[in-house]
């Protein structure tokens, strides 16, 4: 299997959090805190606006993630592609305005057992330099040993 | 919380079309989570949950567990099988350790009887209390 991709860097992505983003967001995934949905209820809890849920993590980072895993020196098949796991590591929560910006790279492509593991890591910042959430994205491509 | 103490269980059922509400709300599209005849084609018993749902029900069980969003410093979590729209998705989790003000909870996500999410480790920040 192809290794040269490790190590790689993509250029960052930009990702201006909405606040009706963070509700469509928070609904799918069953959350009922009020400071996911209610502006007036996350100003009164002290945040500027509506709080995103942790794991929305998964939508500022989407655009980054993607031209890492499509990368054909990467060489996934998608076909064969399974999550094998993933790890989230947050800092100072993302509240509705944030300008989240968003840096992936190629941690290590492996074998293992028959399979190849690809495992990606995303640092998400925000407009202040804080980081918000750093990610260890790790793939399973079924039978990619060769 | 102390060491053993368990959080409180959290109970879901995926409606059918949770998958489609959820491809809009992330823009994950792979159409094995949205597309019965396409899942069925690629050899699955049908449309999937996406994985990254299920961890948000875990990151959900932590987050009520531990008052609110900024509780969550950490998780981490191993897919494994499939799940499934219109069937129970129970997370249950116990503290194994305390370290200093964060707890380190051990976690899974069951349904129809198998581990869809197994070995997840959270670090949540329990609450300060203000005497």
């Amino acid at each position: 299997m192809n290794t040269d991709a490790v190590g790689r860097t993509y250029p960052p992505t930009v990702y201006v959090v909405g606040r009706e983003k963070i509700k469509e967001y928070a609904l799918a995934v069953g959350e009922t805190n009020p400071l996911h949905l209610d502006p007036e209820a996350a100003r009164a809890a002290g945040f500027r606006d509506v709080v995103a849920p942790p794991m929305f993590c998964v939508v500022y980072s989407s655009a980054s993630i993607g031209p890492a895993i499509f990368d054909p020196e990467v060489g996934i098949d998608f076909a064969m592609l399974v999550h094998g796991a993933q790890e989230f590591v947050w800092g100072p929560l993302v509240v509705a305005g944030d300008e989240i910006t968003t840096t992936v790279s190629v941690r290590s492509i492996e074998q293992r057992a028959g399979n190849g593991v690809y495992v990606f890591e995303s640092r998400s910042v925000n407009q202040g330099g804080e980081t918000v959430c750093t990610g260890t994205w790790t793939n399973i491509v079924r039978g990619a040993a060769a | 919380m102390n060491v053993g103490d368990a959080i409180p269980e959290l109970k879901t059922t995926p409606d059918r079309y949770l998958t489609v509400r959820y491809a809009g709300a992330s823009g994950d599209f792979n159409p094995i989570h949205i597309d019965e005849e396409f899942a069925k084609q690629v050899g699955l018993p049908g449309r999937i949950l996406h994985g990254l749902w299920t961890m948000a029900q875990v990151a959900r069980a932590q987050t009520e567990a531990g008052g609110g969003p900024q509780a969550l410093r950490r998780l981490a979590v191993q897919f494994r099988g499939m799940g499934v729209p219109e069937a129970e998705l129970e997370v249950t989790g116990e503290v194994r350790e305390l370290r200093g003000d964060i707890a380190v909870i051990e976690a899974r996500a069951v349904q129809n009887g198998s581990a869809i999410i197994r070995n997840a480790e959270a670090e949540v920040r329990l609450p300060t209390i203000h005497g």
